[in-house]
């Protein structure tokens, strides 16, 4: 049996681009996985997948559009949740997922990101948080931890690092959670939650980057930093997501914000309605 | 006999534990070894022979072990494993 003809068998396999695979990402790679558990999240929603638009952005994680078995796009560099807005404003009945990186949504695209949380835009923004810009060649980026090495920080780093669920809550998220790609139950359950909500849902996926980050910051291989994971790693639902930070001694992790909000297509909706009487 | 169960179950004779069937597609496998660490029963280890990509793909152990946890297909970054529960006849 050819490898295509086994991966057929798959139970996932209607969800995937199954001649796309295997993936480009390295050995160990948490995309994967995060990928693995958005598929498995439509899966058991019973999703329409003629209904559903993944959009992502440049990076590691971009390289996800082209693997979903959906419309999807693989936008500019930073602008996924510009280019979801109008999806989403031009055909409301689509459910819009964006699934990109941290260098692409919160440094690049970091306006865009602010701004869609604050007007409640409906979508789902799954981040894959690797600490680095892990395709280009390992850079220092805006979530790169105080003190650690990058490929521009040869003697460690000196920026403060944003602390990104903190971010998506100060910015007007309806749902925020973070989880590491260990908690894969636990991260389909949380995805599943968000694609059922309306509003702006943001889920932080902290996931290993072995070949680059790891490598300069002498973390071993990937399967080293998730016995990491599972020994520092803290769920605490409800804690206040400015007090969850990721440092070498604890990863706070769980779902902190889950609150209601009219969103910004049905207020738009509204409006019109309300001029458009006669 | 665990603590928790403080009496025999009263339908122990007609409860059958589910079998499970481990499918592993070999040459998509990276070798990351997150399967073999992570499963709760042991039931994967490393096998000797080497794949298209130059790694040694999981090998199945005991497949009478497997509780059909399926945390390692959740856990592989390369869709390279799945367990199905196996159909069996009567006799099984």
């Amino acid at each position: 049996m050819t490898n295509l003809q086994e991966f057929e068998r798959h139970p996932l396999a209607n969800y995937l681009r199954v001649e796309r695979f295997p993936h480009i990402w390295c050995e160990g790679c948490g995309n994967g996985i995060i990928l693995h558990c958005f598929v498995k999240a439509l899966d058991e929603l019973g999703a329409n997948m003629d209904k559903l638009v993944v959009v992502s952005g440049i990076g590691c994680m971009g390289r996800v559009a082209g693997y979903i078995q959906c419309d999807s796009f693989h936008t500019t560099h930073g602008r996924p949740i510009a280019l979801a807005t109008g999806i989403k404003l031009a055909n409301p009945q689509l459910t819009v997922a964006v699934i990109s990186g941290d260098g692409d949504l919160f440094a690049i695209g970091g306006n865009h990101f602010i701004h869609a949380a604050r007007r409640n835009v409906d979508m789902t923004v799954i981040c894959s948080n690797n600490f680095n810009y892990g395709m280009t060649g390992g850079q220092c980026g805006p979530t790169t931890p105080l003190l650690s090495y990058t490929t521009t920080t040869p003697y460690g780093n000196i920026e403060h690092p944003f602390n990104l669920v903190h971010l998506a809550a100060a910015s007007g998220a309806v749902h925020v959670a973070r989880w590491t790609v260990l908690h894969v139950k636990r991260l389909t359950e949380s995805i599943k939650k968000a694609l059922q909500k309306r509003g702006f849902k943001f889920i932080e996926v902290v996931s290993p980057c072995p070949e680059i980050y790891g490598r300069r910051n002498k973390f071993g291989k990937a399967i080293d930093t998730m016995k990491r994971y599972r020994e520092i790693a803290e769920i605490r639902h409800g804690y206040a997501p400015s007090k969850a930070e990721i440092t070498s001694e604890k990863i706070v992790v769980g779902e902190f914000i889950d609150i209601e909000k009219p969103t910004y297509g049905e207020l738009l909706q509204g409006q019109f309605m309300r001029f458009n009487k006669g | 006999m665990p603590v928790r169960i403080w009496r025999t179950p009263l339908n122990i004779e007609k409860a059958k534990l589910p079998k499970a069937e481990i499918h592993i597609i070999k040459n998509q496998c990276k070798g990351c070894g997150f399967c073999i660490q992570f499963c709760p029963k042991d039931v994967l280890e490393e096998s000797e022979e080497i794949n298209e990509r130059g790694v040694h793909p999981p090998k199945v152990v005991d497949e009478s072990k497997c509780v059909l946890c399926s945390f390692c297909t959740s856990i592989c970054p390369d869709f390279a494993i799945f367990v199905v529960e196996k159909l069996c006849e009567e006799e099984c």
